[in-house]
């Protein structure tokens, strides 16, 4: 099982029943457990919202919009089922919170699927956790029969009177699925392929029903709102990015690992005091700060605090928490052809731009990189990743392409190296072999 | 066209989460195939009919999701991240050494049907790469070394 | 819906609230390109080359998904969104194989079309294209995944349009892929509509692949001659050998009342045209021996014997088509009682539409179109199984249901498919729809014989009672309502506001045969014989007495009595199984295409053209009366209307009494003008132009044409509508007085998808696909 660290910078909210046995209900109700939900049903579902809006909680997954204004477009009434769905599909490059929270603290995501069924009227929750992570659910699984065991769930909940359902659904591999719409396809025991919108789900989701769907992390962080208040949270983190957020810090760092900290950490520090910086006394080259579809930052952009709204400002994205760090031993057109490799395989293949493109561009990144570029690769990979952006169905050709512009317009003169039949300059003995393609 | 009594209980369990017959069907082809090892042609027809739906409409499904597979594998799918965060810390590495140790390439299956090596995208495990995954388990923070003695664990 | 205006490229636009943008451009004469986006089928915003501009919108934004809104500002047309649609086409580009040259698509291609208008000319893509084999899914349906785009029309006219669901998308990404329903082949209607329906070469038919280039065709929208329904073919047609060839049907003229609809015959099944069987000379029997013979021998020997026979009173049968055209079947009915002075002319009935206009006469507007099948609010369907037999009305009623919620009520003794869009399925026990009728119409006592262990005498009030609350409710019924049932059917819904009937017949101009009066007791237009009125007064000399039907010639065979039998069209001793030496004391005459089992037995038999090769006219089975353009030819053959007037001629009749050729509306060759050179050709491509034919010879139906308007009521239909080649809805309100005959005089063909009667049994395409079928089934078996 996923190992722990620490760092006194770290806030520990989401993450502060992580190692305490809190699968256990017992353990988690002496932590604090199940007394949100209970604050809550003394709230208006209005108020629910507001203190969720109030708090500046984004949302976790990677798009970062206003959860409480998310809750706040569910109709108020509903001749359909309304539901909410908890977004357990990890599975963006550089990302494994998620995994955590599931592993160390599945009662406070079924608690903040609770308050958000309050919050918007809704008696059926699910959690759907991705097919991987098959040990993650049989925790959940436990931890949903435990709560339904003690009348958590179920029939007349808390002796409230009201009913309210939460089941676990499972995936079978697929990231597109991690993209809401495509999330309640596959809910609903479909290809995972998403769906045009408008409508959005809040209005027409699952089974045709108003449909909340937030991130797992984003729904653990609720709880500790609704007891600690909105104005705690908002605080903790900077101004309209409310709390903290886990950060996955991988790659070649001397102390990887998930640390919980303030919304606007600062990038450098994050890279060098928490993840005690770069081993074996190599120099940084850069960093992907939001999982693989975020744009590339060089080591002169990082002085910059994560939070959604500064990482934009400086052309990239915070995105999923995912921080992956490159030491200078790594060759960028690899990097990014692995990057390719990944959207080629996980295209659901429904539009052309990214189907298509995702394609192209790992064959090219492929020959390219393996000593059989020409100039004009360099911007053609350009040209083409430039022509998806902001033209596929759903935004993985939005994801796949803008790490891709990013790595040409930053490391032109890298990919330039590799020209002329010349060998990667930075491949370790043998690397340079065809690379067996994902079927 | 039989499963073990422990699906039967999860399925019937299961079906009742849904309002619609189908919403069961993608857990429920991971773990006919957990118990049937692939998803035969009679899974799927099993699937299919007690689904209402039909065996194309299955087959669609199924060939989306990369854990579900109509082919036979190893009793031991080794599946070998290659992504990002672990090709960084030497996921390629580990791949390769796989391939030499057991003599199969990906998607492939040894001779005496006990492991299958797949090469797969991100399993979650960024902060403790490299990382493999061996059926549903998970080994993390891995080097070449230790890759043999997993493997070895699963040769017993 | 109150109008919505908005602006596209500076044009003030307004459409209906709900509009989607790119119908609302279209409408308007703005073309957005698109390949995912069809009409009527759900929408998929997958193929991205609608992208356009709208202000207030940071991306570009697909018009086939945006509804349009009040004030909403769109530019379709300018460098981002020309850039973004060059770029979509390239990327396309990339894995497609550009073997234009080569395929069947290549002329007719939407990727084509699409290259040529962004001018993605420039190659970018220097990889390794992915490549998959080709494969057959059907002896008709051919799949080259890498021409294929992945647009998913062929999958969604599957499912959605057909309700067939036989296609899939399997895979994901750059490996996705369309699938047939049983892995590597198809198990469906095979309509083909998929082939018809993709843009590029992905999909092609087993039976014009390969075979000549799009552009090397002349392309002659005419109506299918197999079933009753009246579809539009486009056939493709090329010289050859033996005269004009057919070398592709399918669907380019969405003009018709199909719209966008075509089964397996309307597709494949033309092919019996060429079938190497096809009778090419005309054969006399000579020494007990059919023997090849030439035309003049033959009209001569017939007109003599006819003549003769007719002379001494002998007596004469005549048994028309159902597959003949109405021009063809006036003129028999009337040369039968004209030239040869009996009423002995019947044809195979498989529909009681004597009875349907005795109990519709004088109630204006009620018969519905095949167009109204679509549009009906409710459609109430009794008997029949309009997906075998009637695949267009299948079509109307499915995407009716579908797209316009229609209500579907469907009273069968049968489980049929189209019980999936009905509303309410009442399964009855087998022959008792005339008591369906008599309790519909009110008649309480009546429901004892269809209460069934599901439906009960409250299920039965209780459907009565919905059916009486629909309004512009369309009642079909097939031949297992006649005789007084009809009647009965009738007064049922003439309780129901706005009620409209369709009369499901069998063949291709059962309808046509049944108006044009191949009845032994009734005139064109379902006049009595025994009356007198227009027709006795036109056509001076008709017999007074009922004549026989056919089962009465039979009989009157059989006691030697029936001196001559004049077959146009019809094989009754294959269909009625017959003993082949009944007729051996006739003279036998068929008109044929084929040596049938009638014309096996016959003394002259004569090479007929079938209703590709000829110009006239078709009714279908809802009165909707079409024009046949003429695409095929055949040496050797000639048209039925032709040898009736050439029979005349050789019995010494003034052929001018028979057709009135000259006079009337009539075009002008342009001879009367002298032969000043050019000016024939002139006046021929002015004809030509209009659809026009010229009507100088007695050997052209067009000269009939003038009488049936004239006579038949019901078709003063508008001329220039029909030859623009619009329907013209016929009607019976004003008809004979009709007639109840004996109910066991309907014979249902019991044609299914893929059998089509004689021609069926030539058609090398309906016999693969059956073909095909039993192999599967017996390899199944053999397991």
């Amino acid at each position: 099982m996923a190992s722990l660290v620490s760092h006194p910078d770290e806030v520990k909210v989401v993450s502060r029943r992580f190692g305490q046995g809190a699968t256990n209900i017992d353990r988690y109700l002496e932590l604090d457990g199940y007394k949100a939900v209970q604050k809550a049903f003394a709230m208006e579902p209005d108020a629910i919202i507001n203190e969720v809006k109030n708090s500046g909680l984004r949302g976790r997954g990677g798009a970062g919009f206003s959860t409480g204004m998310k809750w706040s477009f569910v109709p108020k009434q509903s001749a359909k089922p309304k539901y909410v769905l908890c977004n357990g599909d990890e599975s963006e490059p550089g990302t494994c919170k998620d995994r955590l929270i599931f592993e160390h603290d599945p009662h406070a995501v079924i608690e903040g699927v609770m308050i958000a069924a309050l919050a918007v009227g809704s008696q059926t929750g699910y959690i759907y956790i991705r097919g991987e992570y098959r040990y993650l659910s049989i925790i959940m699984q436990k931890a949903l029969a435990d709560a339904y065991a003690r009348g958590f769930l179920g029939k007349n909940i808390f002796g409230s009177g009201r009913d309210l359902d939460i089941y676990w659904h499972g995936g079978a591999g697929a990231y597109e699925v991690g993209e809401e719409s495509a999330l309640m396809e596959s809910l609903e025991g479909k290809r995972g392929i998403p769906r045009i919108r408008p409508p959005f789900p809040a209005v027409v989701g699952l089974w045709g029903g108003p449909t909340v769907i937030n991130n797992a992390e984003t729904l653990a962080s609720v709880p500790h709102i609704i007891l600690g208040g909105a104005e705690w949270y908002a605080k903790v983190g900077t101004p309209k990015n409310g709390g903290t957020r886990l950060f996955c810090l991988s790659g070649n760092l001397e102390k990887p690992g998930v640390y919980e900290l303030p919304m606007g950490y600062n990038l450098r520090k994050m890279i060098y005091e928490v993840g005690g910086g770069i081993p074996n006394g190599r120099e940084l080259k850069a960093v992907v700060p939001g999982g693989s579809s975020t744009p590339v930052l060089l080591p002169e952009e990082i002085d910059i605090s994560m939070d959604f709204d500064s990482v934009a400002k400086a052309g990239s994205m915070l995105g999923s928490g995912g921080v992956v760090v490159l030491d200078d031993t790594n060759c960028i057109v690899k990097f990014a052809l692995r990057t390719m490799k990944f959207y080629r395989h996980e295209s659901c293949g429904w539009c052309i731009p990214c189907r298509e493109g995702t394609d192209w561009l790992e064959k090219t990144l492929t020959r390219f990189h393996a000593g059989g570029g020409l100039k004009k690769d360099i911007d053609n990979i350009q040209y083409l990743s430039e022509n998806m952006l902001g033209r596929t169905f759903c935004p993985l050709g939005d994801a796949a392409a803008m790490p891709t512009i990013a790595f040409v317009k930053k490391f032109r003169k890298e990919f330039e190296d590799h020209l002329e039949g010349r060998p990667c300059p930075f491949e370790r003995a043998g690397a340079v072999e065809q690379l067996p393609v994902l079927a | 066209m039989k499963f073990s009594d422990e699906f039967e209980t999860r399925f019937t369990m299961m079906a009742r989460h849904y309002p619609t017959k189908r919403s069961v069907l993608v857990p429920a082809l991971l773990y006919a195939q957990d118990e049937i090892g692939y998803l035969s042609d009679e899974v799927i027809q099993e699937i299919a009919r007690r689904l209402e739906l039909t065996e194309l409409d299955v087959r669609n499904v199924i060939s989306y999701y990369s854990m579900l597979t109509t082919k036979p594998r190893g009793k031991y799918n080794v599946q070998v991240c290659t992504n990002i965060a672990c090709m960084l810390r030497g996921g390629e590495e580990l791949f390769a050494h796989c391939r030499k140790k057991l003599g199969i390439g990906h998607k492939q299956t040894t001779q005496d049907g006990r492991f299958t090596l797949e090469e797969v995208e991100c399993i979650g495990a960024c902060s403790w790469a490299p990382a493999i995954q061996v059926n549903y388990d998970f080994h993390e923070n891995l080097t070449v070394e230790k890759l043999d003695k997993v493997l070895d664990g699963y040769q017993k | 819906m109150p109008d919505v205006t908005l602006t596209v490229d500076g044009k003030k636009l307004t459409a209906p609230a709900g509009t989607l943008l790119i119908e609302a451009c279209k409408s308007a004469g703005i073309e957005i390109p698109s390949f995912c986006y069809y009409p009527n089928l759900s929408l998929q915003g997958a193929c991205r080359m609608c992208l356009v501009k709208i202000e207030k919108m940071p991306k570009l934004q697909t018009a086939c998904t945006t509804v349009v809104t009040e004030g909403m500002i769109v530019t379709s047309d300018n460098e981002e969104v020309r850039q973004a649609r060059k770029s979509m086409v390239e990327l396309l580009l990339g894995n497609h194989p550009l073997d234009c040259p080569v395929c069947d698509a290549g002329g007719e291609c939407e990727l084509q079309d699409m290259t040529f208008s962004y001018g993605a000319a420039e190659s970018k893509y220097m990889e390794a294209k992915n490549h998959k084999d080709e494969q057959q899914w059907s002896p008709v349906v051919f799949f080259d995944r890498p021409r294929c785009i992945l647009c998913y029309r062929c999958v969604r006219v599957c499912g959605e349009g057909m309700d067939v669901w036989a296609l899939g998308v399997q895979n994901r990404g750059v490996s996705s892929i369309i699938a047939p329903n049983k892995e590597d082949h198809l198990e469906c209607e095979e309509c083909g509509m998929c082939i018809d329906i993709c843009p590029v070469g992905a999909l092609t038919s087993g039976a014009y692949r390969y075979k000549t280039r799009p552009w090397e065709m002349k392309h002659v929208g005419t109506i299918c001659t197999h079933c009753g329904d009246g579809c539009k073919t486009t056939l493709g047609v090329r010289r050859s050998d033996s005269g004009m060839e057919i070398v592709r049907g399918d669907n380019r003229d969405k003009s018709g009342i199909n719209n966008d609809f075509l089964c397996i015959k309307g597709r494949y099944a033309f092919d019996f045209a060429h079938h190497p069987d096809r009778l090419m000379q005309p054969l006399i029997r000579k020494n007990g021996k059919l023997t090849p013979a030439n035309w003049e021998e033959a009209f001569e020997l017939i007109g003599k014997r006819f003549a003769e026979i007719r002379d001494h009173d002998g007596m004469i049968g005549v048994v028309g088509s159902s597959r003949i055209t109405n021009e063809e079947a006036y003129l028999l009915s009337k040369f039968a009682r004209v030239v040869l002075k009996t009423n002995n002319v019947d044809h195979h009935r498989t529909a009681d539409f004597p009875a349907l206009a005795a109990a519709l006469s004088g109630k204006p507007d009620s018969t519905a179109t095949m167009r109204e099948v679509y549009d009906a609010p409710a459609i109430l369907l009794i008997g029949n199984n309009p997906t075998d037999q009637h695949p267009l009305l299948a079509w109307q009623i499915r995407n009716n249901v579908r797209l316009h919620r229609s209500r579907l009520y469907l009273i069968n003794s049968q489980t049929i498919k189209l019980g999936r869009q009905a509303a309410g399925f009442t399964q009855i026990p087998a022959g008792t729809e005339g008591k369906v009728a008599a309790y519909l119409a009110g008649d309480d006592a009546a429901v004892e014989a269809i209460i069934t262990e599901k439906n009960s005498r409250e299920t039965w009030n209780a459907l009565r009672e919905k059916l009486r609350g629909e309004q512009k409710l369309v009642i079909i019924f097939g031949s297992e309502i006649r005789g007084n049932d009809v009647a009965v059917l009738v007064k049922f819904g003439s309780g129901v506001h706005g009620a409209k009937f369709v009369c499901l017949a069998d063949y291709a101009n059962s309808r046509g045969a049944a108006d044009m009066g191949l009845y032994p007791d009734l005139l064109p237009g379902y006049h009595r014989v025994a009356d007198t009125g227009k027709f006795h007064d036109e056509w001076t000399s008709i017999p007074a007495t009922t004549g026989l039907t056919l089962p009465e010639m039979v009989d009157a065979a059989k006691a030697s009595k029936l001196k001559a039998l004049y077959v146009v069209g019809a094989n009754p001793i294959g269909r009625l199984g017959l003993d082949p030496f009944l007729f051996s004391k006739t003279f036998v005459v068929v008109q044929e295409m084929f040596l049938t089992e009638t014309a096996f037995m016959a003394d002259v038999v004569l090479p007929a053209a079938n209703a590709y090769e000829k110009s006239g006219t078709f009714t279908n089975t809802c009165g909707d009366l079409q024009i046949l353009k003429k695409a095929g030819e055949v040496t050797g053959t000639k048209s039925d209307f032709e040898m009736i007037v050439r029979i005349a001629d050789a019995m010494g009749f003034d052929v001018h009494k028979l057709v009135p050729f000259g006079a009337g509306e009539r075009t002008d060759m342009g001879q009367s003008r002298g032969a000043q050179s050019g000016e024939a050709d002139r006046h021929a491509v002015w004809l030509e132009a209009r659809g026009l034919e010229p009507k100088m010879s007695p050997l052209e139906p067009t000269a009939i044409l003038d009488e049936i308007q004239r006579l038949v009521p019901g078709y003063d239909f508008s001329r220039i509508n029909l030859l623009a080649g619009n329907d013209q809805h016929t009607t019976l309100a004003n008809s004979g007085p009709g007639a109840i005959q004996k109910p066991e005089l309907i014979v249902p063909a019991n044609d299914n998808l893929f059998s089509s009667g004689t021609l069926g049994r030539y058609s090398k395409a309906l016999h693969s696909v059956m073909e095909s079928r039993t192999q599967q089934t017996s390899e199944v078996a053999a397991d």
